[in-house]
This record gives C-alpha cells, structure tokens and sequence, in this order.
C-alpha cells in the first residue's frame, strides 16, 4: 500500500545516504579531472597554471606508465589464476566427507583477514627472506642456494603473496558455490556410469561459473588498488619492476608531489576500473531480476 | 541411496586437506610462534619451538606505545561502522519495503561508487583534507571509511531486509500498527541478525583498510595498518617485536571473521552468491 504519504518518507529515508555518496562521488573525481590539466607541483604551489594536455602526454608517454601497466596486468591475471584454479581444487577437497571439516575451513580462510601490512611483512620476513626466511631454510635443507625473491622476482613474490591472502575469498565462495549443488543431481550422474572427471566437467564446473564469474570480477576490482603489499615489500622496485599502475600514481602525487601528472594517471585508472565495473554491474545486475 | 564413503577413503581425504590447510595457515602460526622466541632465536633458522617469552608484547607496548594505534583501529573501524549504518538502514529500508522504479538503478549506482579506484580520488582527498586540518585525525578518518564502506552496507542490509516478508508489515499495519510500533516491535526483531552481521563484516574491512589509513595518518590517527607498515624499513633483528605486534593486530579479526563466514561470502559478493 504505497500511499504518496510512505512514497516521500521513503525518498526522505533513502536521501542521506544518496546524497553523500553522490558528494563523495562527484566532488573528488571532479576535481582529479581539474587537476589533470593544471601544472601544480606541491613543492612551488605559487605557480599554478593551465597545461592543457600536457600531463596526459607526460604522464602516458612515460616509459614508466607502460611498465606499469603491464605489471597491473601481470599482477591481476597471475592471482586471479592462482586464486581460482586452487580455490576450486581446495572447495572440492573440502567438500569431501573429512575429519575436522569446520577447522579446516577456518585455517583456510584465515588469511584472509589478515591486514595487508601484516601479511606482507610476515611472507617477507619470515618467508622469503634470502637468510633467515623458511623457504631459504628448506632450500639450505636440500643444498640448494637461497633464493632472493623481492631482488630476483620482486613481482612474482608479489603475486604469491596477494593470492595466499585472496586464495580464502575464492576458496569460500566457490564452497558456498559448491554446497549448493543438488546432491540428487550428483547421484543420478553417479548412477548413469558418470566417472569423477566427467562429474566435474559436466556437471559442477557448469554449476560453479557464476561463482568463478563473481570471484573474478570482485578480486579485480580490489586487485587493480593494490598497494600496501607492494609498499612495505619492494617499494615498488627494484627500478619499476614491481610498481603497478596504483602505485605509480602514488609515487607521482606523493612523492613527486606532482599534482597534475598523478591526476591524469588517476583518470585512466578510473577508465580501467570501468571496464572491469561494467562486467560485475552486469553480473550482479541479473541476480536483482530474478 | 546415500553416497558410500569408504573409512580408507574418508582417511585419506582428511590427510590432504589438513596438509593443504596447515600448509596455508602456516604463515600465520608462524607468526605466532615467531612471536614468542627471543630476537636471537627468531633469525637462528626454522624451528617451530619457541622459547616462550612474552618480553616482545611488553617491549611493543613499552617502546613503540602500541595501545595507541590499537585504539585507533577500534575507534575508526567501530565508529565509521556505526556511521555507516546511521546512514544505511534508513536508506535499505525504504529500498527494500518502499521500492519505486529507480530503486534498482540506485542500488547499481551505489555499487559503482565501490568500483571507483582510491588512487583516482587520492590527490583531491589528500589536498582537502590538508585544507580542512583534517589530515591525521580520526574524524577525518572515520569519515573516510564510512563512505568507502557505505555502498557495501546498504547493500548488505538490502539483501536482509528483502528477505522479510512485505505482509508481516501489512498486516501489522491492518491491525492499526503505528509505523513507529511497526520498526520497535515487527521490523526491528526480524532485522537484528542481518544489521549484526552487516556490523560484524565492515568492522572487519575497516579494521584491515589499508590505503586510506597508510596516506592520510602520520602519528596521531594511525591505526595499525599504519602503524605495522612503519615496520617495513630493513632493519635485521626485530622480526619477534614484528611478529608479536603483528600477532595482536590480527587476533581479534581473525576470530571475529571465523565467525562471519556466511555473511562474508554475501556482502562482498553482494548478494549475488549466497
């Protein structure tokens, strides 16, 4: 019964909220965009003035910028496969009949909850480290020389650490995923001769794609903002090898103190991150019709 | 006809997943016992024993005064919850019992507000809030995680209103319910367990943001993500104050979180896997 008296007190409800996401929303891209064309360096801020597309041009044709676009890419692609293909193998094991099975779930989602900062500092201390880390013990163990990561593969070790912490969202979702697939269904496939390989090709793995679909395009959006790891690992190097296109705005804003040149890196990051948003506003869009 | 699981089978799955699992949690009870071994001990090579001393959570607390960020995380990630849900219940609520045409179109807009990378925003944010004296105080902030969690939280509120029945309302308000009566006595029992899960996951996303935390704090405001990540500078031998500040920062989300597993999957997904 929507009487126009419930109409204008639910708009009066839902106005806060919409109001100042909208002020969050506007103000602050408005102004990237205003920025991107102004010369405005935070050291000499007297000297402000229009640059037209000056920034663009200076901050794309940077050798830096490709570099860094290539390592997002790298970066996003090599934990989205780890995540995904280990996620789905880690939800089948734990949707086995095992011993423990609610303890195996909380040891496996637990990294996830673990501060950037933390989970970074432990792998690089207490993991990798060249000396003192574990796996330079386990390599000692075989007689076999350390590795330095963060100096030989400072991406790579990047990657291994994002997915150890993403690893538990997907593994979760993909349980949850898992749990819901009709056990009748699995017997009747089970009946008709269906071996466990065929089972999962043609029977859960149909099941499972809007969940792999959700998990993709959820960790990319987040994967495409990482920046903690990379701060307290490799500071983004050695060089440019493991600062992505997050962290290069930051080292153009925050520690160039070049206003313009990191606005005009913040708008391409804003069009990369549509065109992941509309993938997910599509996905998520069709679970609000049925 | 139930599904026959041979005890040898079911044996041999749980060796595998325990492995698998103790292999990924690893990391963290290291940590832990990292924690509890003398400097000295902690870079002499593996060892799983530690000496037990609990002289490096003192030494944190006496040298690096570790109440203080310990404090803030609780008073962003509680407060810009609570901000968060002033701002969102109303605005779920009307969404989900009062909806019109643009409902949807309004809940996809807000979802878009998430989508918008920090980084973009990090300069025009940085700069006001530097102008506004805002910088490294916790209202600014608390202000800051509250929007950058508010879609998610009228989200998630949604999807658990959405799931209580309309004619519960209706008919409460055909037995002459004021709509005051309707909130205290039909809408809030049946709401509660959805705004405390709703409460429960963005105290964790707050307490484990990290890049707002990490640009627009020094000292005063930082929380522990700001405070850990000042650890990163290479120093050899304090990896055991490491692992003992790390240990406290993360023990009281990682429990909270075993606890909010389901409504984990659901408000980062956005209801869109259940």
């Amino acid at each position: 019964m929507a009487t126009q008296n419930t109409k204008t007190l639910a708009r009066l409800m839902m106005a806060p909220a919409v109001i100042v996401l909208l002020v969050w929303m506007v103000v602050p891209l408005a102004m990237t965009l205003w920025y991107s064309f102004q010369n405005y360096n935070l050291l000499t801020p007297q000297n402000v003035s229009f640059a037209g597309f000056f920034n663009y041009v200076y901050f794309y044709t940077d050798p830096a910028f490709f570099e860094s676009i290539w390592n997002t890419l790298v970066l996003v692609l090599g934990v989205l496969l780890i995540t995904v293909i280990g996620g789905i193998a880690i939800a089948l094991l734990i949707d086995q009949p095992i011993f423990g099975q609610g303890i195996v779930r909380i040891l496996v989602i637990s990294p996830f909850f673990v501060m950037p900062p933390v989970a970074a500092l432990i792998w690089k201390n207490m993991i990798m480290h060249p000396g003192y880390g574990v796996l330079a013990d386990v390599a000692r163990f075989f007689g076999a020389q350390p590795v330095d990561w963060f100096a030989q593969y400072p991406l790579f070790s990047i990657i291994i650490i994002v997915a150890w912490q993403w690893l538990p969202f997907a593994t979760l979702i993909l349980l949850t995923a898992l749990q819901s697939l009709d056990s009748e269904q699995k017997e009747a496939a089970e009946m008709d001769g269906a071996n466990a390989f065929n089972r999962f090709i043609y029977l859960t793995l149909p099941h499972l794609s809007r969940a792999i679909t959700v998990v993709i395009l959820i960790q990319t959006i987040f994967l495409l903002g990482i920046y903690a790891e990379i701060l307290v690992t490799t500071n983004g190097g050695p060089g440019y090898a493991s600062t992505n296109l997050t962290f290069l705005i930051y080292r153009t804003a925050r520690l160039g103190y070049d206003v313009g040149g990191g606005a005009a890196g913040g708008i391409i990051a804003v069009v990369l991150a549509n065109i992941v948003a509309i993938f997910l506003m599509r996905a998520v869009g069709k679970n609000l019709d049925r | 006809m139930a599904r026959t699981v041979t005890r040898g089978s079911k044996i041999g799955w749980t060796i595998a997943a325990w492995v698998v699992a103790l292999l990924i949690f690893f990391p963290i009870l290291y940590a832990f016992i990292t924690s509890l071994k003398t400097e000295p001990e902690a870079i002499a090579g593996f060892s799983l024993i530690p000496s037990g001393t609990f002289e490096n959570y003192v030494t944190v607390q006496t040298q690096r005064d570790y109440f203080k960020p310990f404090m803030n995380s609780v008073v962003l990630s509680i407060g810009s919850t609570i901000l968060a849900l002033l701002f969102a219940i109303p605005a779920a609520w009307s969404m989900a019992f009062s909806p019109t045409k643009r409902t949807k179109d309004i809940l996809m807009w807000m979802l878009s507000t998430k989508m918008m990378p920090a980084v973009a925003v990090l300069i025009p944010i940085f700069i006001l809030f530097r102008n506004f004296g805002l910088l490294d105080t916790r209202i600014g902030l608390t202000v800051m995680l509250t929007l950058i969690n508010l879609p998610i939280v009228v989200w998630m509120l949604y999807t658990y209103f959405r799931e209580i029945p309309g004619e519960i309302l209706e008919a409460a308000r055909m037995d002459g319910a004021s709509l005051w009566k309707e909130i205290v006595y039909v809408l809030t029992p049946m709401a509660v367990p959805g705004i405390a899960s709703t409460l429960l996951l963005n105290i964790i996303l707050a307490w484990n943001e990290a890049f707002w935390t990490i640009q627009l704090t020094t000292t005063n405001a930082a929380p522990l993500t700001a405070f850990i990540a000042s650890f990163s500078s290479p120093q050899g031998l304090f990896w055991a104050k490491l692992s003992a500040a790390s240990t406290m920062a993360i023990a009281p989300i990682l429990i909270l979180g075993w606890f909010s597993q389901k409504q984990l999957v659901r408000g980062l997904t956005f209801g869109a896997v259940k």
